[in-house]
């Protein structure tokens, strides 16, 4: 008794205060501006950018920062992957596909008030071609080492295909290339090939520093045209991004913009619902029809990549066709797609999105029937066959947000046809990316892709481009016919081959696309104006916050 | 006592040598490769080949211990093979973090458990007794991340109090001096920045301190009544002196002693318990970043924050020692 009474009084008196200052104190912070713009606007990625340099990068998180502060020569169609004007107004390409004339846009200005002219555009190709070797490894500049296949210096030199450029005037500037390259208008949509300011290179950026991507450049002084400058960024907490006020394009309606790195899609929703975001991207599946439910706004990007079931061709019985037939005929795609993808996702009849160069409906399909399949196993001597399965744990990509759900459901269709599935689980990083892509130690697996720039052989010559250890096999027929498609000067006559080639790869069948799914993004009520786009082009300037 | 220290502190010399080889080996014996890691989906077997080279991991282990050592003995732990970020710069950003949030959640557990500890002791077989050892005991079991769901969906979703993500709203203008953001406000006078840390400690730091709360009332609750049953309770009862006096002087400065232990302990398992209690609250803490290395088999990293938690979890145990001495000073002849 002696101390329970004032324990009690004490309690009850704190719990009121408590109460009164929660209660007064966590109202939502959302700043919603007023109907003529102004405000911040709030957003959550999934990880902190690596480096505010985007040519030093390769990743969705620190491109996202990248496209509101830099811009190409090329972009893309507002929703779509295909090229569009940007920096540069216009573009003629010379018959042999080798010489590349921009005309630039006229009054463009880097956010430190330089020039925007050819002699930068000069400046930006010739600074990539001329990296040090120390910067030249795929995680510092894996799209420029990819697409141009080299430097001037280095082991890669001598497949190097750049040439040169020149500053024909003020206003045109000429790209000479050593071979044709058809995906290069594409390819300058990229944001690693941006174009920035050479006075602020000049001046913070040393590229042969032992880490270019922390350099002074790179993590406080990134320059670009785009329609907001970098105003600073605190690692573990936030970047701020300010609209660039002399931006030659739509001016940005929002004061500031910024990005801050959640990584749990859970706590995102949760950061939305309580106001500290105003939009997020990479919405769990399971998310989107709660968060709809309850007024936040949900956007789909067009879905620009593909989920597939691989079948490694090196472990019996894999190697027979008709075993793979008969995987393909025991897989009902809408019963997966329900189970573990985004309602509005697509099933996959091959290895490309609908919107890729090349794309045909005219494949061989493998619709389900798995009458047929028992019927093929039977063929091939591999009824009640053992396949081991693989796939990955503590993982959401894009094209597969829950692995563990679509191998659940592909598991019991392939044992309702008589096969005997042994289970592998490994965690995504790196157990599982090296067992199926180093070792040629797995079976069949969930693995996929995402496009990076509308380029066929971004999707197909990343697959079956030459043998290796995830597919484990040899046909030179598609990699010859990948090679010849790749060297031809331009999309509209690579169109016909790569159609061929899809109806070559589906034939062969060395696994089953399985779906295309949509990645979606949450925005509360009071933004308007985003605008999406299935490779992420996605500049705020467009966006504002209503009440 | 000053000895007592030195001693201490030479004795972790040998222990850090120790550990770094232990270290050393054990994170390159995990299975996987950072370069894999590093370039996704993307990588290529020569650019598998590029990126080990261009950090050395081509080279024999010895040749990479010496390196790493002789780095380290030179201040330079290395940097980040995910964001090429030093790894004490890491540090210095993200440990206020947990520490902030450990440091609150301890408060609590303290605060509260010390004290609920004693009166369920005082109260044996009571009702508030039996209320708090069972509180406890559904402390103690209830998972972290379920509780962080629970406090997520009561306090933020239903009544709107709390926010329920990152340490500060990004909207707040604030001037970071320490990165521990509550001081930071105070330090420049932007109270608003400081009271918006404080709401956003709120929710995490209550998770956090759920299990390591619930120990501290059940070590202080059996503590104190062993305690309460020696003879000299007893003898002081019988002297005649207050119930306040006894309690004090007697009983609790007796039964503190292994209640010091566990906080002590517990100190050290906030560390762990931060990984999910920032990863659920969005909280940009070391924790997270330490579980996020381990998946990414970032070496440098890896190696450079666990070295640094052994020096700190030594101090701790050290500062537990010296604690001793004060509430027993018999500890401090032996």
């Amino acid at each position: 008794m002696l101390f329970r009474r004032p324990s009690t009084r004490f309690a009850t008196i704190g719990l009121a205060v408590a109460a009164l200052v929660l209660s007064g104190c966590a109202q939502s912070q959302r700043d919603e501006g007023s109907s003529d713009g102004g405000g911040t606007f709030v957003f959550a990625g999934s990880a902190e950018p690596v480096t505010f340099d985007p040519f030093f990068a390769s990743d969705g998180e620190t491109f996202r920062p990248a496209r509101q502060i830099f811009e190409g020569l090329v972009g893309t169609k507002p929703g779509t992957a295909d090229p569009a004007p940007a920096l540069a107004k216009d573009w003629q390409v010379s018959d042999d596909g080798l010489t590349y004339t921009f005309d630039l846009q006229d009054g463009v200005t880097f956010h430190d008030g330089t020039d925007f002219n050819a002699d930068a555009v000069c400046f930006n190709f010739d600074r990539w071609y001329n990296m040090p070797e120390s910067a030249q490894t795929d995680d510092l500049t894996y799209y420029y080492g990819a697409l141009f296949r080299g430097f001037a210096t280095g082991d890669r030199a001598d497949a190097a295909i750049y040439d040169s450029c020149t500053a024909d005037d003020e206003l045109t500037a000429t790209i000479k290339l050593k071979k044709p390259f058809a995906g290069f208008i594409a390819a300058l949509s990229l944001p690693a090939l941006s174009m920035q300011s050479p006075t602020a290179l000049k001046k913070y950026q040393d590229d042969s520093a032992s880490n270019p991507r922390t350099t002074e450049y790179s993590t406080s002084h990134p320059t670009g045209t785009g329609p907001f400058e970098f105003e600073s960024f605190e690692r573990g907490k936030q970047v701020t991004l300010a609209r660039y006020d002399d931006y030659w394009g739509e001016p940005a309606k929002v004061d500031k913009a910024v990005i801050v790195a959640i990584e749990d899609p859970k706590a995102r929703a949760d950061a939305l619902r309580s106001g500290e975001i105003d939009g997020f991207d990479l919405v769990g599946p399971a998310d989107v029809g709660p968060l709809e439910d309850e007024g936040f706004t949900i956007v789909n990007r067009d879905a620009f990549n593909v989920l597939y079931l691989g079948m490694n061709q090196a472990v019996k019985p894999l190697d027979d066709i008709k075993v793979r037939q008969a995987i393909a005929y025991a897989l009902n795609k809408e019963e997966i797609i329900s189970a573990s993808m985004a309602p509005e996702t697509q099933p996959a009849i091959e290895f490309i999105p609908e919107i890729v160069n090349g794309f045909t409906s005219d494949v061989p399909k493998y619709d389900y029937d798995p009458e047929k399949a028992k019927q093929l196993l039977k063929e091939a001597g591999a009824d009640g066959a053992t396949i081991e399965f693989n796939y990955p744990t503590g993982v959401s990509r894009p094209y597969m947000p829950q692995p563990e759900d679509t191998f659940n459901v592909i598991r019991t269709q392939l044992e309702a046809v008589g096969l005997n599935i042994k289970p592998v689980a490994d965690q995504w990083d790196p157990d599982y990316l090296e067992k199926i892509q180093g070792t040629k130690d797995h079976g069949i697996h969930l693995l996929g892709w995402t496009g990076d720039y509308n380029d066929t052989d971004n999707f197909l010559g990343v697959f079956f481009g030459a043998k290796t250890n995830e597919w484990g096999f040899e046909n030179d027929k598609i990699f010859g016919d990948l090679d010849k498609a790749r060297a031809i000067p331009t999309p509209e006559e690579q169109e016909p081959l790569y159609e061929d080639i899809n109806r070559e790869v589906m034939e062969y069948l060395p696994g089953v696309p399985l779906g295309h799914p949509v990645p979606s993004l949450a925005f509360d009520s009071s933004v308007k104006g985003f605008q999406q786009s299935p490779v992420q082009d996605e500049p705020w300037n467009t966006i504002s916050l209503e009440q | 006592m000053l000895r007592f220290v030195l001693r201490r502190l030479a004795l972790l010399v040998p222990v850090l040598v120790g550990l770094s080889i232990l270290l050393f080996a054990w994170v390159r014996a995990l299975p996987g490769d950072p370069a894999r890691s590093l370039l996704g989906e993307r990588a290529t077997p020569e650019g598998i080949a590029r990126v080990n080279e261009s950090y050395g991991f081509d080279q024999p282990l010895v040749q990479q211990y010496i390196t790493y050592v002789t780095a380290l003995l030179h201040g330079d732990f290395g940097s980040s093979i995910q964001t090429g970020q030093p790894v004490m710069d890491s540090f210095g950003e993200r440990f206020p973090a947990t520490l902030e949030l450990g440091f609150v959640a301890l408060m609590i557990a303290v605060v509260v458990g010390v004290p609920l500890g004693y009166l369920a002791a005082r109260h044996q077989g009571r009702v508030l007794d039996t209320a708090v050892v069972s509180g406890s005991l559904l402390g103690v079991v209830t998972p972290v991340f379920f509780l962080a769901i629970l406090l997520k969906l009561v306090f933020a979703d239903k009544l709107g109090w709390l926010p329920t993500a990152l340490r500060q709203d990004p909207r707040v203008d604030a001037t970071h001096v320490t990165y521990f953001y509550v001081l930071d406000g105070l330090l420049t006078r932007e109270w608003d920045a400081s009271w918006d840390a404080i709401i956003h400690l709120v929710l995490p730091a209550l998770a956090l301190a759920t299990i390591p709360l619930a120990i501290i009332v059940r070590i202080t609750r059996a503590s104190v009544a062993e305690v309460m049953n020696e003879d000299f309770v007893r003898t002081a009862e019988a002297k005649g002196l207050s119930r306040s006096t006894i309690s004090r002087r007697h009983v609790l400065r007796n039964a503190l002693l292994p209640v010091v232990t566990t906080i002590g302990l517990q100190a050290g398992l906030l560390f762990s318990g931060a990984v999910l209690t920032e990863t659920v609250f969005a909280f940009n803490g070391i924790g997270q970043y330490l579980f996020e290395a381990i998946g990414q088999r970032d070496y440098p990293v890896l190696q450079g924050f666990i070295i640094f938690i052994a020096i700190v979890y030594s101090l701790i145990n050290l500062t537990v020692d010296l604690a001793y001495g004060v509430i027993d000073p018999r500890v401090r002849t032996q």
